[in-house]
């Protein structure tokens, strides 16, 4: 048995076919095709949670998308736990559990139910009022209590371990919602042949052709004719159709994010599928067909358990085969609740009595319910919901006063009318447009190139929403495609129709009362909150949003924003349309993280680049850091070294031998053309022209501004051609800026620009040993210092293959680069590595390589330099064309600010102690005896300890540094001063005599 | 994302394709170094920041890898037209209406 509210011959889902499900520990059984909402009503089961902020009892509102109030923790295992699902959306599976929210100990008995009593205390805007003094116990009391009361929900503890998956997508046409009018109108334009994508929220089409039973199409019942086309249309190969899909936001130029539910429905998802997915569509027309969603009446405790909205009960009735209650009283202010009594009382469900606050209606709905032998009364209101777990009766008294019926009943099913959902519309930018006479918002301007059909436009009963959206689809087929195709359009053989109801609240819960007349169930938000907010001086709609917190729930306030609207209007005393409608964002349902961010986590997060030498330094047992997307060997620790050791030796090494180390990460460009040496002249501060092809020169990059941007070698391999390096981490900068140079400022210069970073691996061989560990393995470059003098580059073959061999030094021991083609760094390297170990080379890491630049003094931009570092701060005037009449920064350089005296210049520090090793970045003083605030004169951008010099050594940059030299100042530090002896950048070999030794 | 059309690739691509560069029309001296303060700070550092029509630099970064300039609203975030680098600056722009009027 599936539920004793269950009934025989209702509904479409197939009996046979049990769930079994648990919610708080109790288990049920539901009917495949089920919703748990619909599931837990079958059970009789109204009761699923606790409001946010007063902890009332509260049920199922709704049986969709809207659902502000049957929010329940879905879990799967300990790291499947997903915290606000709407019962009314989660489709059973068998073993589904769930969890009510926001209650204890339990759901039927809540301790946080006190502050309902106490909601006197808790009206609109208390936060701002309550929480003003004592400042301190803000931090201390208030937002801790309030973080820890607040808030729906438990959110998940473990790392999420589903995978989710996203896809981008064109169409011609793009169909937002499943319903009559989708349908139509993604056939119209299917037929021509464009390509279409039709999504929607369901996990089956139909719209409201799911309760409607009133409705045929094409000689079928609407439902059937609703499967009927959706067969017809996933078999067309232009068509795609996405069920479970929610069209959350809508972007510029027609791009619309959609997430389609792919596993959550499924008892036992395989591991290869996705949990959700991500699709990213751009189309050349939109057509939305959002539907409307049912207003709840705002009267005295409205949100008891058991009161629902009229069209949700049908839903439940004719689809689910659900009766919501055996007694059910029905309260409204339009036609379209009279349906929902009509259907229950056919199935045999007793309807005590329908209440109509309307004076003198008509129509065939009416004729019927009467007919059925249903009581009706009209232009009388429901004043009061009595019970509290569960809805037991209604009071009903006539709206303009009179005497009280109290009427027993375990459900009340009510209609204020439908707010048309315009939420992608305006998220698109478009303007809505106030109808008096309906009192609808419905789409007026448009702003992009979309079209609204049927509910979403106001447009009423089933022969005008087909009419318009079959239109509709075939005008976006022939604006997007020019295709048309010979008009098949469905024939609507009987039909629903109604509009109108009434906004704001009903009476009982007018301006002199004080009961509880829920407008937002989510934030618990009263009609009586929202009069008070504007007699607390809130004017515009959007402050009125934001004190009573009316609409902000992560429902949006499908179902409220309208009330809440018309409340407000009618104290300010202004119309509808003057106080504005507060602005739809995006997303229009929650969206899980997971599906923004699908693949691009953990690893795939970003690029990780290895270079050809890796695997080597992997198998040596290197430790490797990050530098920007790169892996670099930081040191090679042998026989259970710490690092300290390990740097330690490998510098010995490299001074004593010699060291092996990757440099493959350099930025590498080629500048070629018969332009490239005038070109270089703009770009760099050096001079080129003269510069001779086999030699090398440091080359200093400016911006504009004048400070330095990038540095490195660069070699001349011919008249026309350079081989240009960058820092690891200014590669792609660097070569933006000289492309932006290029093609806007110098396009007169015949120059091309080539990224070879990737091409060649380089290797550098350091130290006294260096060039006896590469010349055995050379052909056809004379290894000599004659012929290969320090700064040098020449082409040849190194192991038989092809290399740019440089001379160059960035340790101040002769040294060489080996640049070979990628594919052969690592073959190379292990053959250099096996002449190295002849000689006791070691293998060195970047802690090595910063440790022995920093004993010559050399910088590393970005380190040593901050982006406000002139080449003259550096000491690097040297490297500055004084001839040149032109480079890029030649004038930021000159501007006074970067002239005058007192400029932070990069110097050396010695600590008095030897062994005391600055910390990076600490800043330092001139007397470490005055008052904090200290003036700061500088600061530390590198230190290490050097096993070279047997001493710490650091560079910094010290206001008016050069002329402090063996001048004494201090560092201050938690543990107390250190001080320090400013020096000279070079602690090593000072002559350089050691480059050609 | 946007759609932006670009002036070499004859084409209208995605936004993640491109990146902003920044203002258009800032010439470069010829003669960087003779520059004066005053000229150097309109150059380097005046930006014009309107409400409404920008020129701007973009680059087909993920593309043709070219520079090219654009005209956009800022206020609608819309793309009035884009040209070639080099190409004076417009006189005439093309009419946009922000609205597309309802069927």
């Amino acid at each position: 048995m599936s539920g004793a509210f269950r009934i025989p011959g209702a509904g479409r889902l197939k009996q046979a076919k049990t769930a079994r499900f648990n919610f708080d520990g109790q288990s049920y059984t539901g009917i495949e095709g089920d919703t748990l909402a619909s599931a837990l009503l079958a059970n009789g089961v109204h009761l699923v949670g606790r409001s946010f902020k007063y902890h009332r009892p509260r049920g199922i509102l709704s049986a969709g998308a809207e659902e502000p109030n049957a929010l329940v923790e879905i879990k799967r295992d300990a790291a499947r736990k997903t915290p606000n699902v709407r019962a009314t959306v989660q489709e059973l599976y068998d073993g589904l559990e769930a969890q009510s929210q926001n209650r204890w100990p339990s759901l039927s008995f809540d301790v946080g139910a006190v502050n309902d009593i106490a909601s006197p205390l808790f009206s609109a805007g208390f936060y701002y009022k309550t929480f003003m003094w004592p400042k301190a116990a803000w931090k201390s009391l208030y937002e801790p209590k309030i973080r820890a009361a607040a808030g729906l929900g438990i959110s998940p503890d473990k790392p999420d371990p589903d995978h989710y998956s996203s896809r981008y997508a064109h169409c011609d046409v793009l169909v937002l919602g499943g319903g009559a009018a989708g349908i139509a109108a993604a056939l119209a334009a299917a037929e021509t042949g464009v390509r279409v994508i039709l999504a929607d929220e369901q996990a089956e089409f139909g719209g409201s052709l799911r309760f409607e039973t009133g409705a045929g199409i094409d000689g079928q019942y609407g439902f059937a004719w609703a499967q009927a086309a959706i067969a017809r249309l996933q078999g067309m190969d232009n068509v795609r159709v996405l069920p479970r899909t929610t069209a959350f936001g809508y972007y510029a130029q027609n791009f619309v994010g959609l997430v389609e539910r792919v596993s959550d429905h499924l008892s036992a998802p395989g591991h290869d599928l996705p949990r959700e997915r991500l699709w990213q569509v751009r189309a050349k027309r939109v057509v939305l067909a959002s539907g409307a969603i049912e207003r709840h009446m705002v009267f005295a405790d409205n949100d008891r358990p058991g009161i629902m909205l009229a069209g949700s009960a049908r839903t439940y009735l004719n689809h689910y085969g659900v009766a919501v209650g055996k007694n059910v009283g029905v309260y409204t202010a339009n036609d379209s609740a009279y349906a929902a009594a009509i259907d229950l009382k056919k199935a045999g469900v007793n309807v005590a009595a329908i209440v109509d606050l309307r004076d003198h209606p008509t129509g065939p709905v009416i004729d019927e319910a009467r007919a059925l032998g249903i009581e009706v009364n009209f232009g009388r209101a429901v004043i009061r919901a009595g019970g509290k777990l569960r809805v037991s009766s209604m009071t009903v008294q006539p709206k303009n006063g009179g005497g009280e019926r109290t009427i027993p009943v375990d459900a009340i099913l009510m209609s204020a009318g439908w707010t048309p959902s315009v939420h992608l519309f305006s998220q698109s930018r478009g303007k809505v447009a106030f109808n008096d006479e309906t009192k609808r918002f419905v789409p007026g301007t448009y702003a992009q190139d979309c079209v609204s059909v049927g509910a979403c436009n106001g447009t009423d009963g089933l022969s005008a929403t087909i009419d318009e959206a079959y239109a509709a689809g075939e005008k976006a087929a022939k604006d997007a495609a020019a295709k048309t195709a010979k008009s098949n359009k469905p024939k609507v053989d009987a039909s629903e129709s109604w509009s109108r109801g009434m906004l704001g609240a009903a009476p009982g819960a007018g301006p002199d009362t004080t009961v509880k007349a829920f407008v937002d169930f989510q934030n618990d938000v009263t009609a009586k909150d929202i009069r008070q907010a504007v007699h607390e001086g809130m004017r515009s709609i959007e402050h009125v949003k934001r004190f009573t917190t009316n609409g902000m729930a992560t429902d949006q306030g499908k179902t409220s924003n309208m009330h809440g609207l018309a409340i407000a209007a009618e104290v300010l005393g202004k119309p509808i349309p003057e106080v504005g409608l507060t602005t739809f964002r995006a997303p229009y349902t929650p969206v899980t993280f997971g599906a923004i961010v699908s693949h691009a986590r953990g690893p795939l997060f970003d690029p990780t680049r290895k270079t050809a030498i890796h695997p080597w330094g992997e198998a040596q047992g290197a430790v490797f850091e990050d530098v920007g997307q790169w892996k670099r060997a930081w040191y090679f620790p042998k026989g259970g070294e710490d690092m300290h050791a390990a740097v330690d030796r490998e510098c010995v090494a490299v001074r004593k031998t010699a060291g092996l180390f990757d440099a493959s990460t350099l930025g590498k460009i080629e500048v070629v053309g018969p332009d490239a040496a005038k070109f270089m002249e703009l770009l760099y501060t050096n001079p080129w022209e003269k510069l001779e092809p086999g030699r090398c020169r440091y080359g200093i990059m400016l911006r504009e501004d004048g400070f330095i941007y990038d540095d490195g070698v660069v070699g001349r391999l011919a008249p026309d051609r350079f081989h240009v390096t960058t820092t690891t981490g200014g590669a792609p900068r660097v070569m933006n800026h000289m492309e932006d140079y290029l093609q806007t400022e110098f396009p007169q210069l015949n120059v091309w620009l080539t990224s070879i970073t990737e091409q060649w691996a380089v290797i550098a061989v350091q130290g006294p040993k260096s060039r006896d560990i590469i010349a055995p393995l050379v052909e056809g470059i004379d290894m000599s210092d004659e012929a290969l003098p320090h700064m040098s580059v020449r082409e040849g073959k190194i192991c038989g293959v092809p290399t740019r061999l440089f001379r160059m030094s960035f340790t101040g021991e002769r040294g060489f680069e080996v640049n070979v083609p990628a594919d052969y760094g690592q073959a190379v390297w292990e053959a250099l590595w096996a002449e190295g170990q002849k000689h006791g080379a070691a293998a060195y890491g970047t802690e090595a390589m910063h440790v022995l630049r920093a004993e010559k003094g050399y910088i590393i931009v970005g380190q040593d330099t901050d982006g406000t570092v002139t080449p003259n701060d550096a000491a690097l005037d040297w490297a500055v064309g004084k001839k040149k009449a032109d480079f890029v920064g030649i004038r930021g350089m000159a501007r006074p600010d970067l002239v005058a005296k007192g400029r932070k210049q990069l110097v050396g520090l010695k600590t008095k102690d030897p062994k005391v090793v600055l910390e990076e970045g600490a800043q330092i003083v001139e007397d470490p005896k005055q008052a904090i605030p200290m003036k700061m004169i500088g600061h530390v951008t590198s230190s290490y300890w050097s096993e070279n010099c047997g001493r710490s050594i650091a560079l910094a940059l010290v206001a008016g540094g050069r002329d402090r030299m063996g001048d004494t100042l201090y560092v201050p530090m938690p543990n107390g001063v250190i001080e320090v002896e400013v020096s000279g950048m070079v602690f090593f070999d000072e002559t350089g005599g050691r480059l050609n030794g | 994302m946007l759609l932006i059309r670009c002036p070499y690739c004859e084409e209208e691509r995605p936004e993640l394709e491109f990146r902003n560069a920044g203002e258009a029309h800032i010439a470069r001296s010829a003669n960087m170094a003779g520059e004066s303060d005053d000229d150097f700070e309109k150059f380097f550092f005046i930006r014009s920041n309107p409400k409404g029509i920008i020129y701007e630099r973009w680059r087909h970064m993920h593309g043709c890898a070219r520079f090219f300039n654009a005209v956009r609203d800022t206020v609608t975030d819309k793309f009035i037209m884009t040209y070639r680098a080099g190409e004076p600056k417009p006189s005439k722009l093309p009419i946009i209406s922000n609205e597309v009027v309802a069927k």
